[in-house]
């Protein structure tokens, strides 16, 4: 009941705001016991992120990634279930997006190869969450442990298949070969030039318009179609499901394809946007900072923007502050990082109880 | 009986404590002489359960204070109860299934960072327990493999370890079959020849005369009498449980039963533990008729509910419904029964009957949501489902009439015309509908009540379950008692009366009649 008196912009703005602030406050320090001056630090990572076009370009092309991961987490968790496995989902479905490239470049015009290989990289992540979703629906598996599971069998698999298989004879590192052009998806910069907007070499790619039409589209399937009625209802009260003659086990395995199928776009931006050519390790931790991204924006596509966006300004930014301040270390950065997530996910409910006991207190006063 | 000079072994003097509107318990007095087994019984939610937490420190009474041995305590927390030799017993037990007994006995009583030197003085002292009073068990043994019946002994060990004094225990056969319970009336007398005090909570008139020594009947939060077991009987002892009570009248007219909607044939159901929570149920329900199911809470409706709305599979048996026979075998879920008209008011309007997260239009089409009415070619339609939700605010009168606000934020009575308008509105053949006025003030009461009477008399068949014996007797055309997971008797609405309904509630009906019998041939 609570709730109903305290204002929403509280829960919606006013908390996130003072956890990241306290996050920041608490960076500073560290900052300070390097022996640096956390203001002039701040003042790179802001700038390195948003002062400049390529610097917002780069910006926005790792919160591509991150929008993908945070909506897989954010679809899985509407459905009650915590889908750890975004990275290894992420991977297989770039692995999708590979084969697709590799197999079609001679050949085929891109606006052929585009569309299959969105297909390939959600049918390879989905492919790879069905085996945990299974086990969870059917057999009750806990997720967690499965998914978890499951990102270090993708990691082998990885490399397994690209050192023994699609590496490209006589290349040093673990690539395959490097993709006809037919095979690139176009990036915003080529766009952009025309109209004036110079946005160097960033890799922002059209990918990131796949990734907000992915946006819209989980929000209308979650709030406006009977399928997330019944993955709401399964989320939130599992009895009230079965009262309501829902399936839950079909719900559940679709939510996790579904949820695997999004963090598999990350490949379309990462392996067809940004490398031309299938690499180890391309996910990068976005997997795992998608579920950051999706507590922090309260498993809301425009949430997930906005904590991408975020995220996203501290990889580009970290990277510039440590390019600027060599002895901010990317160690460092990492550590920033950390502490965003520490303060806005896992300690969220921090100052809310207080927080709120205030305006509930206010309001009744 | 005790003399005026030997203290009490527990005294209750005027407790009361009140939660919000409720007063659970007004001005209790209860004097329990030491070596005795004290019964406390009295209906679901007459307030054995909160004074019983009261005198063991989970909650603190608002008035009045506890006597132990004469002597006046102050008790906080269950510490300070158990410090003053207080162990209780409860209805769920608190084990640690992976955990050996011995383990589970020095649970918060280990005695050291190391824990050798507790086991060893356990083992020790819990022979000594086990055979002074006769509770014989395998210390080693792990809890989960244990029966029910020995789980529970565990849980009277522990009390025992703890040094108590006076034993409290809450509903103990609940869980037990009659020949485990019979063993546990044993070890009561041996712990009574102990000297070991013992209050014993429950609804079941068969055990308080069957173990104890005095018995005090609580009343919707009064205690209204105190009898020794030997001088009353199982008529005063139902008649003090349920008092004359302010009767709900509902207007209606004599019911024209038609035809058979539903027929269960020899149902039954097992739980995961391989319990008999349905035993061979077989009930006809017509068109144009209201069967009540009455029975204390716990002895099998909601499986019932469960199994008939197809939420729950049932493990034996035959249902028809609408022309089809639904098994075992061939199952049909909660979506499929809706198909055959059958509508489910949940027992659990929190728990199941909606979601408490979602806008109240939302939760308005729970179940009905793959209905055409409420679906477009993909999208939902949300326009119609807002639509129709303000229609049926204003129909049922709930309020506030907003369709956008979160069901959470709705009172009891109007979340649960929510509930029953979106049942009601579907215009089934069938309605099962679980403890319909649970939680709704007077007035909601009414409207609900009358409601489900003008269903009636459309010719819709209507199964009631509710453990508020009121209300089955008002609406009733036809009564069916439950007691056990089993149906025990069935009347006729006209020829019920509470005495009676309470007895055969406490499966003590048949029993009496054949003692009176007996009493009326010699």
């Amino acid at each position: 009941m609570s709730q109903a008196k305290v204002p929403a912009w509280v829960n919606l703005a006013l908390i996130p705001f003072l956890n990241i602030l306290l996050a920041f406050v608490v960076s500073g320090l560290v900052i300070l016991a390097i022996g640096e001056d956390p203001i002039e630090a701040a003042s790179f990572l802001i700038y390195g992120a948003f002062g400049y076009n390529e610097g917002i370009a780069y910006t926005l092309y790792y919160a591509t990634n991150l929008i993908f991961t945070g909506l897989a987490v954010s679809v899985a968790f509407k459905g009650g279930l915590f889908n750890i496995g975004g990275e290894g989902q992420a991977y297989i479905g770039g692995l999708g997006v590979g084969l697709v490239c590799l197999s079609l470049d001679h050949t085929m015009p891109l606006y052929i190869i585009a569309p299959l290989a969105i297909l390939g990289a959600a049918a390879f992540g989905a492919a790879w969450a069905y085996v945990p979703a299974y086990l969870q629906a059917r057999r009750g598996s806990h997720i967690v442990i499965t998914t978890i599971m499951f990102n270090f069998i993708a990691s082998s698999l990885m490399v397994y298949l690209i050192v023994n298989w699609l590496k490209e004879e006589g290349r040093m590192a673990a690539n395959s070969r490097t993709f006809e052009e037919s095979a690139w998806l176009p990036h915003l910069s080529d766009i952009l030039a025309p109209l004036g907007i110079d946005i160097g070499y960033a890799p922002l790619n059209l990918a990131f318009v796949l990734a907000l039409v992915c946006c819209v589209l989980v929000w209308a399937l979650l709030w406006h179609t009977r399928w997330g009625y019944q993955l709401r209802t399964l989320g939130t009260n599992p009895t009230a499901a079965k009262y309501a003659g829902i399936d839950t086990a079909k719900v559940t395995i679709w939510a996790m394809l579904i949820s695997g199928g999004l963090a598999g776009f990350v490949g379309v931006n990462e392996i067809m946007g940004a490398n031309h050519s299938l690499l180890l390790n391309f996910t990068a931790g976005y997997g795992f900072a998608g579920i950051a991204v999706s507590l922090m924006g309260r498993n809301h596509p425009i949430g997930i923007i906005m904590a991408a966006i975020l995220f996203g300004a501290l990889y580009q930014g970290g990277s510039e502050l440590a390019f600027e301040i060599p002895t901010i270390t990317p160690e460092i950065v990492i550590v920033i990082q950390g502490l965003v997530i520490l303060f806005s996910g896992a300690l969220e409910h921090m100052f809310k109880d207080r927080i709120e006991g205030f305006f509930i207190r206010r309001a009744v006063a | 009986m005790t003399t005026d000079t030997t203290p009490y072994a527990i005294e209750l003097r005027d407790i009361s404590k009140r939660f919000g509107a409720v007063q659970a318990n007004k001005d209790i007095c209860l004097q329990v002489p030491a070596g005795t087994v004290h019964g406390i019984i009295g209906e679901n939610g007459a307030g054995k359960s909160t004074l019983m937490s009261i005198i063991y420190g989970f909650y603190e009474a608002d008035t009045g204070y506890i006597e132990v041995d004469g002597k006046r305590i102050d008790i906080h927390n269950s510490q300070d109860a158990i410090n003053a030799g207080i162990g209780m017993v409860h209805q769920h037990f608190m084990l640690v299934e992976n955990f050996s007994v011995l383990e589970n006995v020095i649970l918060g009583a280990e005695g050291g960072a190391l824990l050798k030197e507790g086991v060893e003085t356990a083992r020790v002292e819990l022979q000594r327990l086990a055979q002074e009073y006769s509770l014989d068990i395998d210390v080693d043994a792990i809890v989960e493999d244990l029966p029910v019946g020995l789980q529970q002994r565990v849980e009277i060990l522990k009390a025992l370890y703890r040094g108590a004094r006076i034993l409290i225990l809450d509903e103990p056969t609940g869980v037990l079959t009659p020949q485990e319970a019979d063993h546990l009336f044993r070890i009561l007398d041996a712990l009574k020849e102990q000297g070991v005090t013992v209050l014993l909570i429950t609804h079941k008139l068969r055990e308080i005369l069957a173990s104890t020594d005095n018995v005090s009947v609580m009343r919707q939060g009064q205690m209204v009498a105190h009898r020794e077991t030997a001088k009353t009987s199982k008529e005063e002892l139902a008649e003090l449980m349920v008092g004359k009570k302010v009767r709900l009248t509902v207007d209606k007219d004599e019911a024209t039963p038609s035809d058979v909607f539903l027929s269960a044939k020899n149902i039954s159901q097992y739980d995961k533990q391989g319990v008999k929570r349905l035993k061979n149920i077989n009930l006809e329900l017509r068109a144009g008729e209201i069967v009540g199911i009455a029975g204390v809470s716990g002895n099998g409706q909601s499986e019932l509910l469960n199994v008939l709305s197809g939420i729950e599979p049932m493990t034996e048996g035959e249902l028809h419904v609408a022309g089809q026979v639904i098994t075992a075998k061939a199952p049909k879920d909660a979506a499929q029964m809706r198909g055959l008209k059958m509508a489910h008011v949940p027992e659990d309007r929190h728990k199941m009957g909606l979601v408490t997260g979602f806008e109240a239009y939302e939760a308005a089409v729970l179940g009905y949501h793959n209905s055409s009415d409420y679906n477009g070619k993909v999208l939902m339609n949300r326009k119609v489902m807002i639509d129709e939700c303000n229609q049926r605010m204003a129909d049922w009168d709930v309020r506030p009439p907003n369709p956008h606000l979160k069901t959470a934020n709705f009172s009891g009575g109007n979340q649960q015309k929510i509930v029953i308008a979106r049942e009601v509105e579907q215009n089934p053949d069938i309605l099962l509908i679980g403890q319909p006025t649970r939680g709704v003030d007077i007035g909601a009461i009414e409207n609900i009540h009358e409601q489900i009477v003008k269903l009636r008399d459309s010719g819709k068949a209507i199964l009631l379950v509710s453990v508020e014996l009121d209300e089955i007797m008002a609406l009733s055309d036809r009564i069916i008692v439950m007691f056990d997971g089993a149906v025990v008797g069935e009347l006729d609405a006209k020829d019920a009366d509470e005495r009676t309904l309470g007895l055969m509630m406490a499966n003590a009906f048949n029993k009496e009649e054949q003692e009176n019998q007996k009493g009326e041939s010699a």
